[in-house]
């Protein structure tokens, strides 16, 4: 359709840089939906004027890509996103500007230049911290044992196409209970809240922190009061240990390449 | 009732509903006060979705006045889905206001606006939610005083006994004379009660109280007539009107949202009222007479706008807005201001001529190009003579293939079914007309891929119009009228093909045509549909058409009338109409003779151009035409 039409005289200014962000979503605005989150930072990129470089063609569309995302009502400190800019510009710059121009719990934690290679290639694994309201830590250490000691656990997620099995139990690099909270989410006082302590392989489809909720309630019969919350607290390379590693490491790395080169 | 924030019980159901984002709050552009620092607080609802309510300019520019008085605050409500509602009630949640998430029922007022019937429901779930006695009889001092506005305020019958009052016409000055008389009163110690304040607002001329009116009935079920029922109450009620809207510059700080919402852009309204006399519409009626904004106060609004808010897309709003005096400059200068940048900028077209094009163009200077729509609104030239929209095929058919030409792929004809003195043959017109603007469309761009999109909206009559006699087309008609359009655009395959068909529902306008031209007698209806579990009736996969119907059966009964009473039965001119003691300023005599004109087919030109028409409206409300050019300049360059 589109072939017969001339393309706009215009053509955008190529892309001179490109940054790595990493942001939060918290508070209240955890329940924004990624869409939200990308309408909220393309209108904060236009705010802050952060000269950031167009698609071509007839609809331009600011080039920012994402590295995953953490679903709607789920709190995330480490989600992670590429700009690519028309103008060299100083990141830590960007960084306080977009965040000055992004409501409050929409967050940008911190930009580095962006070194060879992809934030994808660089992502393996999240960390979660899942507080869950009404539950004792005793009663969670006795479901996590017996959640670890299966070796397939097999859920049903709802989603638009219809359900889905998953197995959420092979992509577990650690499940442990980390303790107690002194006051559930909610503030109902009173109310015991275990913490669990998750580190989690990305595979296809992603295991969410609720998907491992409703395996634990599979295998161990949890009756939950009321809804847990979950925070992403790190996304990256998975090391040895299961420990997360940081996935703009290698930018920073090539950035101190480049100035003791030079 | 208390004030305090609800939060923290809602926090725990959102992640049960769907896109819980819009119940969050914390807009940019939003105010949250603090509730002991003010006098007078008021609750503004838009009675639909968040998605849908939040982008409505009326609300916004009422919260922004509100909240820049030192002693008043103002927050917003939306409609909660109908799966949150079902956990509210179970949690014994009350509606609520998204700044600070306070109870609805603790504030002093709730300001509704009406933009369409099909919310009434929508209102009484608000109530309810809120603590609110449904009944307006039913409340104290202890309630909010409930006021709508917005278009549907001009036939306020219908939901007369949920509402304590009702303002008639712009909301800048009723909001604050209302708040005036409300502060007063309570810093009297409420003197009188919840009818001191009302007879308080009644007295003005200006607010209309339906408690202090009684409705006489004739055995036939016509109203006999409509009278005070206290001393000092105006017979009739007059209406608002903003003038000089340089004065006005609002939205300044647009509401950002963060959820999706329906329209996502700075919209600037460059003119109010419309004299262009198209006797279907309501808005041009009640919004007369026309003020525009001067091109220096439009060039800074959006400068600023855009600047505060992010958004990339840029409303020039209005009834007709190509009909501004400086719209040429208008367009021209922002098209160049922003050629070099990703901001789009729409203009809502409705008039048909290449002027409109040539706006169009000016304003895609940087290559963003937004739809364009025509509305010629009837299918012939004699219907377009009824309807008072003077459009003929030539200029309809030049118009669409400047487009084309222009390098527009598609363009979207916008038609009314069920007008006055209507026939199949009117309506088959529109698809000679869609056939003809394609073949002249395939030789002027000397390709086959170009398409129209022929879109058709059932004709409702509405009060204060010169339609406000006319019997409604029965739906059926209109879907019998429908399928031979249908028939006969895909006639000629080649043709054919290159036209969608888009057409609203019948069932709905059914509901509308009675909410639209209904009386106090509607109120049973609606209260009986709102049991039945009636919400969102503007939404296809909520409305239930037999719902509607069995409530009305059984609540009209009594009275001896039926929804073809309100909706196809045509009204005599002596017959006292449910809106008669509401007075937008239209002269009654003035609108029956465009009544008589549009049975004889006879042409009223617009009184920009062609002198006073006489209706009325002007020496009325003490104000005139205030229209430029103002020779200024689009300001900031």
């Amino acid at each position: 359709m589109a072939g017969k039409r001339p393309q706009p005289a215009r053509t955008q200014a190529p892309v001179v840089q490109r940054l790595h962000l990493r942001y939060a979503k918290r508070g209240n605005l955890r329940f924004a939906s990624h869409r939200d989150f990308a309408r909220a930072l393309e209108r904060a990129v236009r705010r802050a004027g952060v000269p950031i470089a167009y698609s071509q063609g007839f609809t331009p569309h600011p080039k920012i890509s994402y590295a995953g995302a953490a679903p709607t009502g789920v709190a995330s400190s480490a989600e992670y996103l590429e700009l690519a800019l028309r103008e060299r510009t100083d990141p830590a710059a960007v960084a306080r500007a977009l965040d000055a121009a992004l409501p409050s719990g929409l967050d940008v934690v911190e930009a580095v230049e962006a070194g060879p290679g992809g934030l994808a290639d660089r992502i393996d694994a999240s960390a979660w911290r899942i507080e869950i309201p009404g539950l004792t830590v005793e009663r969670a250490a006795a479901a996590v044992t017996t959640f670890l000691a299966a070796t397939e656990i097999h859920v049903g997620r709802v989603t638009k196409r219809g359900e889905r099995i998953l197995d959420v139990r092979g992509p577990i690099v650690r499940l442990l209970v980390k303790g107690e909270a002194d006051v559930a989410p909610s503030g109902v006082e009173g109310l015991p809240c275990a913490i669990l302590d998750l580190v989690v392989r990305h595979v296809i489809p992603t295991v969410r922190p609720d998907d491992v909720l409703t395996g634990l309630r599979a295998v161990a019969d949890l009756e939950l009061c009321e809804s847990p919350r979950a925070t992403r607290l790190a996304q990256g390379g998975l090391a040895a240990e299961g420990e997360i590693v940081d996935p703009l490491a290698a930018d920073r790395d090539a950035a101190d390449w480049q100035t003791s080169s030079a | 009732m208390s004030m305090a924030s609800v939060f923290s019980r809602l926090e725990r159901l959102l992640p049960r509903v769907s896109r819980p984002i819009q119940y969050v709050g914390g807009e940019l552009g939003t105010v949250a006060k603090d509730w002991d620092s003010v006098a007078v607080r008021w609750a503004l609802m838009y009675p639909d979705t968040y998605e849908v309510g939040l982008p409505n300019q009326g609300v916004q520019i009422l919260y922004e006045i509100l909240n820049e008085m030192p002693d008043v605050l103002a927050e917003r409500t939306y409609a909660v889905r109908p799966d949150l509602e079902v956990l509210l009630r179970e949690e014994g949640i009350p509606q609520f206001t998204l700044e600070n998430h306070r109870p609805v029922g603790a504030f002093d007022l709730l300001g509704v606006s009406f933009a369409t019937e099909l919310c009434y429901t929508n209102l009484l779930t608000a109530l309810d939610l809120a603590g609110i006695p449904v009944t307006s009889a039913d409340r104290d001092e202890r309630h909010p005083i409930v006021v709508a506005g917005g278009h549907g305020a001009f036939n306020p019958e219908p939901i007369a006994d949920f509402i304590d009052a009702a303002v008639l016409g712009d909301g800048e000055e009723a909001v604050r004379d209302i708040t005036g008389i409300v502060r007063d009163w309570k810093a009297e110690g409420r003197p009188g009660g919840r009818d001191g304040v009302l007879l308080r607002l009644a007295r003005t001329e200006r607010v209309y109280v339906p408690r202090f009116y009684d409705v006489e009935y004739a055995p036939d079920g016509r109203i006999r007539r409509v009278l005070p029922n206290r001393a000092g109450v105006p017979s009739r009620i007059g209406k608002y009107t903003t003038t000089e809207l340089d004065r006005w510059p609002h939205p300044k700080r647009p509401i950002v949202p963060v959820a999706e919402t329906v329209h996502e852009r700075y919209a600037v309204e460059i003119f109010r009222g419309c004299t262009r006399g198209c006797r279907f519409c309501q808005a041009g009626m009640i919004t007369r007479p026309v003020r525009e904004r001067s091109i220096a106060s439009i060039g800074a609004m959006v400068a600023r706008g855009l600047e505060f808010s992010g958004f990339c897309e840029v409303g020039l709003m209005s009834l007709s807005s190509a009909d501004h005096s400086e719209i040429d400059a208008i367009c021209s200068g922002l098209g160049d201001r922003y050629a070099e940048s990703n901001v789009s900028l729409s203009l809502p077209s409705t008039r048909v001529d290449a002027f409109n094009i040539t706006l169009a163009e000016g304003l895609a200077r940087n290559g963003r190009r937004t739809g364009l729509t025509f509305a010629p609104e009837g299918g012939s030239e004699r219907i377009r003579r009824v309807i008072n929209k003077m459009v003929s095929e030539e200029d309809l058919i030049r118009t669409v293939v400047a487009a084309y030409s222009s390098g527009w792929r598609s363009v979207k004809l916008y038609f009314m079914c069920g007008l006055p003195t209507e026939t199949d043959e009117d309506v088959l017109q529109i698809a000679r007309l869609a056939h003809e603007v394609i073949r002249a469309g395939r030789v002027a761009v000397g390709s086959k891929d170009i398409r129209a999109t022929v879109s058709i909206g059932g004709f409702i009559p509405k009060p204060h119009t010169p339609f406000q006699w006319a019997p409604a087309c029965p739906p059926e008609v209109i879907d019998h009228r429908i399928r031979l359009l249908k028939q006969a655009i895909n006639a000629n395959k080649s043709l054919g093909r290159a036209i969608g068909i888009r057409y609203s529902d019948g069932e709905s306008s059914v509901v509308e045509g009675l909410l639209a031209r209904g009386d106090r007698r509607v109120g049973a209806v609606i209260r009986a549909v709102w049991e039945a579990g009636g919400r969102f009736d503007g939404w296809s996969e909520h409305f239930s058409f037999a719902r509607w119907q069995q409530a009305a059966q059984v609540e009209l009964k009594p009275f001896g009338i039926d929804v073809e009473w309100y909706t196809t039965r045509e009204r005599a001119e002596d017959e006292v109409l449910p809106w008669d003691h509401l007075d937008p300023g239209l002269d009654r005599e003035w609108l029956w003779q465009e009544w008589d004109n549009a049975l004889a087919e006879n042409e009223r030109d617009d009184c920009r151009w062609a002198g006073c028409a006489d209706c009325g409206v002007c020496p009325s409300q003490g104000v005139d035409i205030e229209i430029g050019p103002t020779g200024g300049r689009l300001l900031p360059s």
